[in-house]
């Protein structure tokens, strides 16, 4: 059994034609496969996000995470980068889907590439998953737990980011989408509310939700941390990349 | 969830990061997803100089943050207002 892995901090050109850095893992081998965009979350590049790039390159698929931040502190530490970026207020769409486009066309670039590729994110970037899937080239989407797809923040919190409502019909690939049944962003009504519109509008689309589980179940380093959430949503994730990427 | 919410404050004094002391210029203040604290989320302040890198950080519980706010003012109150600026 061949189960080398490679995973090194690379360069890409994101955004603007920006040089940014990005986390790049994936299997020795040479043989054909699929892509993964991981988007990380909003705490940034951190080692757990570097975790699951490395989890997705063992399931045998090359995986690409830009750091979001590296603008805003080239070279810093995630946490310390983290701070910066939302110091300098956050990550705007734009910037956001010029970065993922970059890790789309390296990792449709690479030798070993299939031309498929599918983006994931969590929390934060799960609706920036969304946001990727609605604009970007992808044969698959994975939403775990994001907020503001279909709802707006409260108007007194004055947040930058809007909901995707206009940008569903867009929607190009397959979504997959995991929720804890004790998340208030996205609140269990929030997801029906997605899945009332992908519905209506025929969009292909596999919803998991989990009772028990809040937001940022997946995250092992956490104490929102809920393993048998996690255990299954990466079964149900390791089916559609099989399915939509494979 | 990511709260996105971040307050800002412009500061005056100083603060010791991993390389010494160093002035600082702004606060950004939040309450969302730490990275070290064992909580959910906490009331993160980041004292700063505008610098990347250049930060000193504590991530509190709610409680504790308002027990610090409390402290704060106590500290404050308790010496003579001309001392104060």
């Amino acid at each position: 059994m061949d189960d080398g892995m490679r995973a090194a901090t690379i360069r890409i050109a994101g955004a603007g034609g920006d040089q940014i850095e990005a986390y790049a893992a994936g299997p020795a081998g040479t043989g054909r496969r699929g892509g993964v965009v991981l988007i990380h979350h909003m705490p940034g590049y951190d080692r757990w996000s570097k975790e699951v790039a490395r989890r997705f390159a063992v399931d045998g698929y090359d995986v690409v995470m830009p750091n979001l931040y590296h603008r805003d502190a080239p070279g810093a530490d995630p946490d310390d980068a983290a701070a910066a970026g939302r110091a300098n207020g956050g990550v705007p769409d734009e910037r956001l889907l010029g970065d993922v486009a970059g890790a789309i066309d390296h990792l449709r670039g690479l030798d070993t590439a299939n031309g498929k590729v599918a983006v994931i994110g969590h929390c934060s970037g799960g609706r920036q998953a969304v946001l990727a899937a609605c604009n970007l080239d992808l044969q698959g989407a994975v939403d775990c737990y994001g907020a503001f797809v279909v709802n707006d923040a409260p108007p007194e919190r004055q947040l930058p980011m809007k909901n995707l409502v206009d940008q569903l019909p867009n929607l190009r690939c397959p979504l997959l989408g995991m929720f804890g049944n004790e998340d208030a962003y996205p609140s269990p009504e929030h997801v029906d509310l997605l899945e009332k519109i992908l519905t209506e509008r025929e969009l292909e689309h596999e919803f998991h939700r989990y009772d028990g589980a809040g937001h940022g179940f997946f995250g092992a380093d956490r104490p929102s941390y809920r393993p048998e959430a996690a255990v299954d949503g990466y079964q149900h994730i390791a089916a559609f990349f099989a399915r939509t990427i494979g | 969830m990511c709260t996105y919410t971040t307050e800002f404050a412009e500061i005056t004094g100083s603060g010791k990061g991993r390389d010494g002391w160093f002035a600082l210029s702004s606060a950004t203040v939040y309450y969302d997803h730490p990275v070290h604290a064992p909580a959910e989320h906490t009331l993160n302040i980041d004292f700063t100089d505008g610098r990347p890198g250049h930060r000193v950080a504590v991530e509190l519980t709610a409680t504790s943050a308002r027990e610090l706010v409390a402290a704060i003012e106590r500290a404050l109150g308790s010496v003579p207002a001309e001392l104060l600026t």
